[in-house]
């Protein structure tokens, strides 16, 4: 393979088309969880509330402004090919000049401060974004893109389980959280489960989880099958569309896992609502 | 059935409505979230008086997204009202009647809603593009320099929302899970 150059505006070109694109336009595994469970749902205050969900998603799509207002913060998941070098510009500064004009141009909510504790000023472009980035032997950039609300954010959870806990530990800690969580991460969910690695790859794997479509399933048929388990078992904590009750709590959970330590079972629950906004291009 | 109130509520409205009632409002209620709320407890602590008057009023937490051109006003949904429990039983405390959000609240603000017979409205949360065709127009009141968290005044016409928490202390979020909970 031979370097291949790719000009910095190119990037900002691309992640700005993803930003404005996850936030209008709600993805097709997602629209048809929603359909099937707006069929399902025994609740009619819950159909009810699908059916309107249904409905916003349409209107946000056919006139293309946010589906909702808590676009979020830039989550960004690259696999940067090693014989790709960048011109007229850094990849990280075209990434966020990406998201400042997709968040400026597109009408996207600015929801990013500068500090957490002290000084909690608005950027007002949404910028920095977060980026996770894994370099890969290839000559292009791949990017999945999401905007990450924090009603579902706030509801997240990372535990250090120790082996002896087994695949019953996992699951207690993971209903346990949706089940805390309730009403306020903007049920119908979407649940993203990172179990091995370390601390920190454990959240970052549960976040990916987030951004796998709905309609496929972990390569491994365990997890595959713990999957629908915990699907199953979410729905039946009547938490319901809105939280205002129903069997429709999760429209999906996605497990992704890592080789981890010998004396360590790290499991993380990113939580998403039903808004779980991705896209995602090649360059 | 759907009940249609006009605003500004009045006391007979609220002791009418019973946790799960669909509501439609219809006339102006105020917006603020986080950075708004603390602002104004800072305010109530130190004895001071608010730049917005709140009596009467119904506060929505909500923080919109940008109006495209040609719109009154960009998506607005509800975000979590939980983060303003430290906050609002000084408010409710203070005469504003009602909050539009989504949720569940403390204990102290369900109390507090009973004390002060106050009511809690949902809506449903990341149906902003759809709720925002309920708002008909928006003006700025006060801490423009939050950005999307200033306080507003939304005039709103049959406002969609379902009465999470009567004045009484009922609460959906309590009774309508156990309904269908099969665990």
């Amino acid at each position: 393979m031979e370097i291949r150059r790719i000009n910095a505006a190119d990037v900002t070109k691309a992640v700005k088309k993803l930003f404005m694109d996850c936030n209008y336009f709600i993805g097709n595994d997602i629209m048809s969880a929603l359909e099937n469970a707006c069929e399902c749902e025994k609740s009619p205050v819950g159909k009810s509330v699908l059916s309107q969900i249904i409905e916003n998603d349409k209107l946000a799509a056919k006139e293309e402004i946010p589906l909702c207002q808590d676009t979020g913060m830039s989550v960004l998941f690259v696999e940067y090919g090693d014989k790709v070098v960048i011109e007229d510009g850094s990849f990280e500064q075209a990434v966020n000049e990406g998201v400042r004009q997709a968040y400026d141009e597109g009408c996207l909510r600015k929801s990013v401060v500068s500090d957490p504790v002290f000084d909690r000023i608005n950027t007002r472009d949404n910028t920095p974004a977060i980026i996770h980035t894994k370099i890969v032997n290839s000559d292009t950039i791949k990017i999945t893109a999401g905007g990450k609300g924090f009603g579902s954010e706030n509801m997240s959870a990372v535990k250090m389980l120790t082996p002896s806990y087994g695949v019953e530990g996992v699951k207690k800690f993971i209903l346990d959280t949706v089940f805390t969580a309730g009403p306020n991460p903007c049920p119908p969910i979407v649940v993203g489960v990172g179990i091995g690695g370390t601390f920190e790859r454990a959240a970052q794997l549960a976040k990916a989880a987030t951004f796998r479509p709905i309609d496929t399933k972990n390569s491994d048929e365990r997890y595959a099958r713990l999957e629908d388990e915990l699907l199953n078992e979410i729905n039946k904590m009547g938490f319901g569309p809105a939280g205002l009750g129903g069997t429709t709590t999760a429209l999906g959970v996605n497990i992704e896992t890592s080789p981890t330590h010998i004396a360590g079972m790290p499991v993380a629950v990113n939580i998403c609502c039903h808004a779980a906004r991705h896209a995602s291009t090649t360059i | 059935m759907t009940k249609k109130i006009t605003l500004p509520i009045t006391q007979d409205d609220i002791n009418s409505l019973k946790a799960g009632d669909s509501v439609l409002l219809t006339g102006t209620i105020l917006t603020g979230r986080d950075a708004a709320h603390k602002r104004l407890f800072e305010l109530i602590e130190q004895g001071k008086k608010l730049p917005v008057d709140i009596k009467g009023e119904i506060i929505y937490y909500v923080g919109p997204a940008p109006a495209k051109k040609g719109y009154a006003v960009g998506p607005a949904g509800p975000t979590s009202s939980y983060r303003m429990d430290k906050y609002t039983p000084s408010l409710l405390d203070l005469g504003l009647k009602g909050m539009i959000g989504k949720g569940a609240r403390s204990k102290e603000v369900i109390d507090s809603i009973v004390k002060n017979k106050c009511v809690y409205f949902a809506a449903i949360g990341g149906a902003a593009a759809l709720i925002a065709k309920s708002i008909k127009s928006e003006e700025l009141l006060c801490y423009d320099d939050l950005g999307t968290e200033a306080i507003r005044r939304y005039t709103v016409e049959d406002f969609p929302c379902i009465v999470a928490v009567d004045c009484e202390g009922n609460n959906v979020y309590e009774s309508e899970p156990r309904k269908y909970r099969t665990l």
